[in-house]
């Protein structure tokens, strides 16, 4: 009696366990993929003779938070339409390295994930399939935005593709005054900023948008705008791989434009360090005709009710700039999980050409990126890439995004912004100078940083 | 039950009895009640700990794909001047808010155990703070002090010393009613004959507070002390959105010193922040903070215990 009791109570102990055990695995499908699959450069192709893709499932941990809404509408559609299970989860803006780090782990990990610089690449190049004459790459259109690894690997695909620059507000300049066509360089650009800023309680609005240093604006400036000081350090000889080190000969360009934007907004440089004022939706609220931005905004400034916008470049005192035309590149690349099972691989291909071929899908996801580099995608409607296209065209040189090469990105901007919130407490040349440590001094720190 | 028929015997010393009887019992059934927690122990704590233990001897991406690299990452820990910095700055965080709010709390539980109209009352407003999750109180607290602060052209994030203020005063809000609370429960326990018998004896209130009263909390400030220092030591979301390690400087050398980061913040920038070598380094950091905070911890416990009373 004594005996079977004990069993009875051992048994029982292993059950809750169990029970618990139970509770940790999250997968609640009973297919499990294989997440040890040896077939790392087995390369899936659209015929569907690597992988049974009717059993495989897609997981997209996606890069672009303004796009969730969107990108959940297609993988529904795709579920009711192919019946395969389409898995969209988004990122924390600024936190996607994170959240992959954390996913990759998982017994389900992303299938689709995005590297989409330089350094992305150093880090998950192992995890990545080999995309060359895959299905997917054999839609593109252009090869010009690949990332690749130092064995040639085709890492990942840029699938939107984007442009950033100073929008503008064509009817506020012109009550103002005075015709966007009519800024060609710096001096002209700074001639407008500051006789609307003078004028602002006249006018009912400023020239700038805020120009706030916190996480959620400040990469305006530390990703974006910095990109005219690479871009013309290295406009003759394009970076193919991170330098180890950087002149920072422009960096004084970079102050004039930045010292533009900060003196001439509806903030003043006191405000800048916290915050919180939402220059999108300034700019929206007709409170400043320029803003500091990128193609992304369009949609949403379009739905806002303004329709007479556009953007132009950098201007900032370089010569010859009369003949700059925009930002044009992309961060926003595909890449696919070598490590799931060859039927995760293959459904996940068979996903992505859909998504590009489909004309109701590529439809929305071309409102929403702004323009798809594949041949069959829809037309872009995104009035600031269709003037990123008419400064290529009429002779304008296009800046690069030098700024994917910022070594360590999270830690190199984290300086900058540092010192940059030093220098508008106390704008003097000594608090400069540290901007300019930041930017050329920490570039070379942390080019050591990853690769000591 | 067969223990029944053990219990009902009426030859031998019944007390000798039951108590066989209750180990065996105890035996019997024990795994039952401990079964669960145990595993569930294993499985949040120890597993987890020492494959911590054995990623911070490696080099890796994802936990699932591991290079033993040896003791290279801890080697690199005690070269990164970060982390140094990180160290000494928690160091005299833990130290000042240990101090400042043990004292404040104590005060206020003096106050609050005096029988004063709206004790309860207040017990709960003073309580409500530690309810609130530490990163949204960093960035409420950060706009508090901005707003004070932009009056004079500055920000939390433009100088140091605001910084490490603004976090004390921010932990002092938060956990000076949670201790208070220790404390309360402490001084309800005092024995009334004692605080008469000093009374009667003539004790003035200052001697009364230092001889009977403080002597007979020791086990509320033993515990409080202990949750304060590894509180300080573990501080991390209220760093993280206060001030985030800002200002950084950087020398034209390029060393770059958080000037505000503490240690779990730079153990999670480090594992986040670098190259793909450094996850490991953060790995051993990790390690090594967690030796600190148990050694500190435990050596602190035993001093305050030794001068705990017995009532």
């Amino acid at each position: 009696m004594s005996k079977s009791r004990r069993i009875l109570a051992m048994a029982l102990s292993a059950t809750m366990g169990l029970t618990m055990l139970a509770g940790c695995n999250n997968s609640g499908t009973s297919s499990t993929p294989n997440n040890t699959s040896s077939g790392n450069q087995s390369t899936p192709n659209n015929s569907g003779n690597s992988g049974d893709a009717s059993n495989g499932k897609v997981y997209w941990l996606n890069f672009k938070p303004e796009a969730d809404g969107t990108l959940q509408e297609i993988a529904k559609t795709y579920k009711d339409q192919k019946g395969v299970d389409v898995k969209v989860v988004t990122a924390a803006s600024g936190s996607y390295s994170q959240t992959l780090t954390a996913e990759m782990d998982k017994s389900n990990p992303p299938t689709i994930f995005n590297v989409g610089n330089a350094l992305g690449v150093k880090d998950w190049k192992d995890f990545a399939l080999d995309l060359k004459g895959t299905a997917i790459a054999n839609e593109l259109n252009s090869d010009a935005s690949n990332l690749y690894d130092e064995t040639g690997k085709l890492v990942s695909i840029p699938y939107a593709m984007e442009c950033y620059g100073i929008i503008v507000n064509k009817d506020l300049v012109e009550q103002a005054g005075h015709n966007v066509a009519d800024i060609k360089n710096f001096e002209t650009l700074k001639t407008v900023v500051e006789d609307i800023h003078s004028r602002a309680s006249e006018l009912g609005f400023d020239a700038f948008t805020s120009c706030d240093m916190d996480s959620s604006s400040s990469w305006r400036f530390t990703g974006h705008m910095i990109n005219l000081e690479y871009f013309y350090e290295q406009k003759d000889n394009h970076w193919t791989e991170c330098p180890a080190t950087i002149s920072g000969d422009y960096v004084d360009k970079f102050k004039n434009l930045y010292d533009l934007c900060v003196d001439n907004s509806i903030s003043t440089r006191a405000e800048l360090a916290t915050g919180g004022h939402d220059p999108s939706q300034q700019f929206k609220d007709k409170k400043a005709a320029f803003t500091v931005q990128g193609s992304w905004e369009y949609s949403g400034i379009v739905e806002a009710g303004l329709t007479n916008v556009t953007m132009i470049p950098y201007y900032c005192g370089v010569e010859g700039e009369e003949k700059a035309g925009l930002n044009s590149g992309t961060e926003n690349c595909w890449a696919i999980n070598s490590k799931v099972s060859e039927a995760d691989q293959q459904a996940t291909m068979d996903f992505l050409v859909w998504c590009v071929t489909d004309p109701d899908t590529s439809a929305k996801l071309v409102k929403e990126f702004g323009a798809m580099p594949y041949k069959s995608a829809a037309a872009s409607e995104n009035a600031f890439l269709a003037a990123a296209n008419d400064y290529a065209n009429d002779g304008c040189y296009t800046m690069n995004w030098a700024t994917n090469f910022q070594p360590n990105v999270d830690e190199y901007r984290n300086v900058f912004v540092s010192a940059l919130n030093a220098y508008n407490a106390n704008p003097s040349d000594t608090t400069w100078e540290a901007v300019k440590t930041a930017i050329v001094a920490g570039w070379a720190t942390q080019y050591n940083a990853i690769n000591s | 039950m067969d223990n029944t028929s053990t219990i009902s015997t009426p030859s031998a010393p019944k007390k000798k009895r039951y108590k066989n009887s209750y180990k065996t019992t105890m035996r019997k059934w024990c795994w039952l009640f401990l079964g669960p927690v145990l595993i569930a122990f294993i499985i949040g704590f120890v597993w987890p700990f020492i494959w911590g233990i054995y990623l911070s001897l490696c080099k890796f991406r994802v936990v699932s794909e591991t290079e033993l690299v040896g003791f290279e990452n801890y080697i690199k820990v005690f070269k990164d001047a970060g982390f140094m910095h990180a160290f000494w700055y928690t160091a005299l965080f833990a130290v000042v808010s240990l101090v400042l709010i043990n004292i404040l709390a104590f005060m206020v539980a003096l106050a609050l155990t005096r029988g004063i109209k709206g004790s309860n009352l207040f017990r709960t407003v003073f309580f409500m703070p530690n309810l609130i999750g530490g990163i949204v109180l960093g960035y409420i607290w950060s706009m508090i002090f901005d707003g004070i602060l932009s009056n004079f052209g500055t920000s939390i994030l433009l100088d140091s010393k605001y910084g490490f203020w603004g976090l004390i005063i921010l932990m002092c809000w938060q956990q000076i009613g949670y201790m208070m609370i220790i404390y309360i429960a402490g001084l309800q326990n005092i024995p009334d004959d004692m605080l008469e018998a000093a009374k009667i004896d003539g004790a003035t209130s200052v001697q009364t507070l230092f001889k009977i009263t403080i002597p007979n909390v020791m086990p509320s400030i033993t515990i409080c002390m202990f949750l304060s220092l590894t509180n300080g030591f573990k501080l991390f979301d209220q760093n993280l959105a206060l001030t985030g390690g800002q200002p950084i400087t950087m020398s034209p050398d390029g060393t770059i010193v958080k000037s505000t980061e503490m240690l779990a913040l730079n153990i999670y920038t480090t594992f986040y922040g670098s190259n793909s070598g450094a996850q490991g380094t953060a790995q051993a950091k990790a390690v090594i903070f967690f030796i600190l905070v148990a050694g500190l911890g435990l050596a602190q416990l035993a001093i305050t215990r030794k001068k705990e009373v017995q009532q």
